[in-house]
């Protein structure tokens, strides 16, 4: 079964079997490898990516369910709210091994598209469903606030 | 350093460029390329004038690329925008951990192991820059400054950057003592120069072992026993065949791999074997089963590992005897990551891309397996999503599954993917443990006994590290419960070291994660029995030698405002004191009871780590530990079901840390000019009993079970 959609604006066709999960598609067959496995059971976010600009985890989307839809990985991420986010986790370096980190930015990003003048409540709660295990939770929480605030200014 | 050999260079095989053996030159050979400028094994100067720093150790989040390439940029005097950083490949005779002697990263020895190899090597790079440009310019060295990466003259107006001057440099002679500079003339060392990785890691470039593909690759999965010590006793591939994009399988001696066209279709085939497992040898018992065991033998105390004074007599004579057990679990390390690796196989050697934490015990295995000299594999070490000690086993163990796996298939490139699944039941867990304490007080409520006895599982047994045991302690097992800071007069330390099926291994801050539990909570709960302040009460006991102990405990409780547990509105305060790896960490928590669990307000932190060389760097490192350690404190168990399957496969049901769970965290940095300490896994073990404290305050009781949350 063929399966159209596109990443990041490209057009894309896939003849693989019609269950297996999007993750695999964006990172085995279409190597855009920004987008991390971690779990493979919605439980970590590693995996995030936008369907149709909804923050998604990518790693239980079988592939058939994203016929026609638009998808957007971090290699794709374009957008004054991207810029932010990306700027903000530069500047006050959150990265430390890094594989995480992602999923955070789509999810900041996605956060930040819906939400204007989040509370610091608000941000920690938005950014609860992806896991860091070096636990760069403090710095993620600056990052989207910074954002956030230069998104206002 | 001595025996230099200056004006020959030393090829290693698989690095862009040319490198000259700083500290072992019998691998000197002939240069043939007069372009980069390669003053030794550590550094690369380019005629486009970027300067790399070769790291011999992984970088899994520490920050090691950022540390070890501030010390050479500092002596050479380089601009921190021209510095680029990239992982050395395996190679002992040049890489080799001074603290290991073999090539590792572990124990939070990758700082203190670098600091002088790498300024030494930085300071010998811009000695050369100096005497190429004094040759060119016909002046004396003496009268060359380099500041900034611009190397200049004032007398004839000359400047040359490094780049310009490489050609040249590849002439000079390099110093058999390189002057290093003074803690005074760092310029790079104590600042938040920039991150190198970060923007990569930002923007989804950043290269993993999970990225890496290779042409006609097959993803391999392997079923692996469900019980620790089990094996396979037959199986049927049938219906693994039939799935679309399986190409084979065959039995390996750690389970039955799959090899498919990619990761989905390896393991939808995984999934599809029909496997019998032979449970002769497998571990059955449940983790109750094990942990009675554990502290039948903890309270029978075990091999005495330190002791002062007569403990017997003086409990006989307490005016109180105090006693608590408690009980640690299994913990997985639980890296984002899960364990990969990518090896290509060709009849003459084999080339591997992975977080190799130790390289070279690594490549020895891969070549044994395979059959070849280990000087035929080549490693490239691979920027890696967490380890935490996952990735250092002393047996080699995951490498040793991808040969096995590449040499049952044959020639060809392989990718071996673990599942979450398979990362989180596959063991190499921090051991399960039982502390059982005493301690006694006199009238006065001072301390006059305290008495440790650990029941756990030996890392090092068994391993070809067991040599490190001696008299029959393993250090790793009772580290943190002995030569503690404190004046204990009658004391004893016990080790029982017990027996299971299930691998154990180091798990950041290795016996630290249970140690420093037990003996910060019951020192705490018998200075209340004492009605001893925590705070003055642990200045008041502080050995005469433990001055950097005394000046974090000081500082936390200066930052944190301490005026005693009780901070208001219901929330109570507690504090731990904590030495690891050299560093010296004191915290304070407040904490309040929300609905019977603890939750984590604000921690303070005062660490002392030596001299600080990015205070940015070590302010995220010590953030991050306390996540991991309150993780493991409130959420965290590995649990052996009856029969000994491991109950928590994934995330849903081994909890870990989230971010509305993570409280704020304010790191005071002690100014020092001691030499740099480890600091990726000191910040670990005072949490767990800093919020162990304060919850006995709210509540009476110190969580004498971990995790402090149990499903
Ligand atoms: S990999 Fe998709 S949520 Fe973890
Ligand atoms: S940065 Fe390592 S898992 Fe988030």
């Amino acid at each position: 079964m063929s399966i159209s959609f596109t990443v990041n604006g490209t057009p894309r066709t896939t003849d693989t079997d019609p269950a297996k999960p999007l993750l695999w598609v964006i990172r085995d067959e279409l190597k855009l490898t920004g987008t991390k496995y971690g779990c493979g059971v919605a439980q970590c976010g590693a995996c995030t990516v936008m369907i149709d600009g909804v923050a998604s985890r990518s790693c239980v989307t079988p592939v058939d369910s994203v016929e026609g839809a638009e998808i957007t990985t971090i290699e794709g991420l374009s957008g004054p709210e991207a810029a932010a986010v990306q700027a903000a986790w530069t500047e006050i370096e959150v990265p430390q091994c890094g594989y995480c980190q992602s999923g955070q930015i789509m999810t900041a990003t996605s956060f930040l598209t819906e939400t204007q003048n989040p509370t610091d409540e608000d941000i920690a709660f938005a950014m609860d469903g992806n896991l860091c295990r070096c636990a760069t939770y403090t710095r993620i929480r600056a990052a989207v606030r910074k954002a956030a605030d230069s998104l206002e200014a | 350093m001595g025996e230099l050999k200056p004006t020959r260079r030393a090829f290693l095989a698989g690095s862009a460029g040319l490198v000259l053996a700083v500290s072992l030159p019998r691998r000197l050979r002939a240069q043939s390329n007069a372009q980069t400028f390669v003053p030794n094994a550590f550094i690369r100067v380019a005629p486009d004038n970027t300067v790399t720093v070769l790291v011999k150790h992984i970088e899994f989040g520490q920050g090691t690329w950022t540390g070890l390439t501030t010390m050479v940029a500092d002596e050479m005097d380089a601009d921190w925008t021209q510095m680029r950083a990239e992982h050395a490949p395996a190679d002992a005779s040049l890489y080799a951990n001074a603290l290991f002697g073999i090539q590792g990263t572990g124990g939070s020895t990758a700082t203190p192991s670098s600091w002088m190899p790498m300024r030494q090597a930085g300071a010998a790079a811009r000695a050369m820059l100096v005497d190429a440009a004094a040759r060119t310019w016909d002046v004396p060295a003496g009268e060359i400054t380099v500041s900034n990466g611009v190397v200049s003259h004032v007398g004839s107006g000359q400047s040359a950057s490094f780049g310009d001057l490489a050609t040249a440099a590849a002439d000079s002679t390099a110093p058999a003592e390189p002057t290093l500079k003074t803690s005074d003339q760092f310029t790079l060392i104590g600042k938040n120069v920039a991150r190198i990785e970060v923007p990569q890691k930002t923007n989804g470039t950043a290269q993993f072992t999970i990225d890496v593909f290779r042409d006609g690759m097959q993803t391999v999965a392997v079923a692996h026993p469900p019980k620790f010590g089990a094996t396979v006793g037959s199986f049927d591939a049938t219906a693994a065949l039939q799935v679309s994009g399986v190409n084979k399988v065959e039995q390996i001696p750690s389970g039955v791999a799959v090899y498919a066209d990619d990761t989905w279709a390896a393991f939808q085939g995984r999934d599809a074997l029909d496997i019998t497992w032979d449970d002769a040898n497998a571990e059955l018992r449940s983790t109750e089963q094990i942990m009675t065991t554990w502290a039948t033998a903890a309270r029978d105390g075990g091999l005495t590992a330190e002791e002062t004074g007569d403990l017997d007599a003086a409990m006989a004579d307490a005016a109180q005897v105090i006693e608590a057990e408690y009980r640690f679990p299994y913990l997985a390390h639980a890296s984002m990551e899960p364990l990969d690796a990518v090896i290509e196989v060709r009849e003459d050697g084999a080339e591997v891309w992975t977080g190799s934490q130790i390289p070279t015990t690594d490549q020895a295995t891969i070549a044994g397996i395979l059959g070849f000299e280990p000087p035929n594999v080549t490693i490239n070490t691979m920027l890696t999503g967490g380890s935490f000690g996952r990735r250092a086993q002393p047996d080699n163990q995951f490498v040793a599954e991808l040969a096995a796996a590449a040499k049952a298939s044959g020639p060809g490139n392989y990718k071996l993917q673990w599942s979450r699944e398979d990362d989180m039941t596959g063991g190499y867990y921090r051991p399960l443990t039982v502390h059982y304490m005493q301690g006694g007080l006199d009238a006065d409520g001072n301390i006059v006994g305290w008495r440790n006895n650990v029941a756990t599982q030996s890392i090092l047994k068994g391993s070809p590290f067991e040599a490190m045991i001696e008299g029959g302690i393993d250090a790793t097992s009772i580290e943190g419960s002995t030569r503690m800071p404190y004046v204990l007069p009658n004391s004893k330390v016990t080790l029982a070291t017990m027996d299971s099926r299930v691998p154990v291994l180091w798990w950041r801050s290795v016996g630290h994660t249970h140690t420093a539990y037990a003996t910060e909570t019951f020192l705490d709960e018998l200075l209340e029995k004492g009605g001893k302040d925590r705070v003055q009460g642990r200045l008041d006991i502080l050995s005469g030698d433990a001055g950097r102990d005394r000046a974090v405990l000081e500082r936390v409780a200066e930052i944190s405002g301490w005026q005693g547990v009780d901070a208001g509105n219901g929330i109570a305060r507690g504090v731990a004191l904590h030495e690891s790896f050299n560093s010296y960490v004191a915290m304070v928590a407040d904490v309040s009871d929300d609905g019977g669990q603890p939750r984590v307000h604000k921690v303070w932190v005062a660490v002392d780590c030596g001299i600080a060389i990015n205070p940015s760097i070590i302010e995220a490192q010590v953030a991050g530990a306390i996540g991991y350690g309150l993780s493991a404190a409130m959420f965290e168990e590995i649990t052996l079901l009856d029969g000994g399957m491991v109950d928590q496969a994934n995330y849903d049901l081994y909890r870990i840390l989230r971010n509305t769970e993570m409280p704020e965290i304010e790191v005071s940095i002690m100014d020092s000019s001691a030499d740099p300490t480890g600091i990726g896994e000191p910040g670990t073990p005072p949490i767990a009993p800093a919020v162990g404290n304060a919850w006995r305050a709210l509540t009476g009781e110190t969580p004498k079970r971990l995790p402090f949350v149990r499903a």
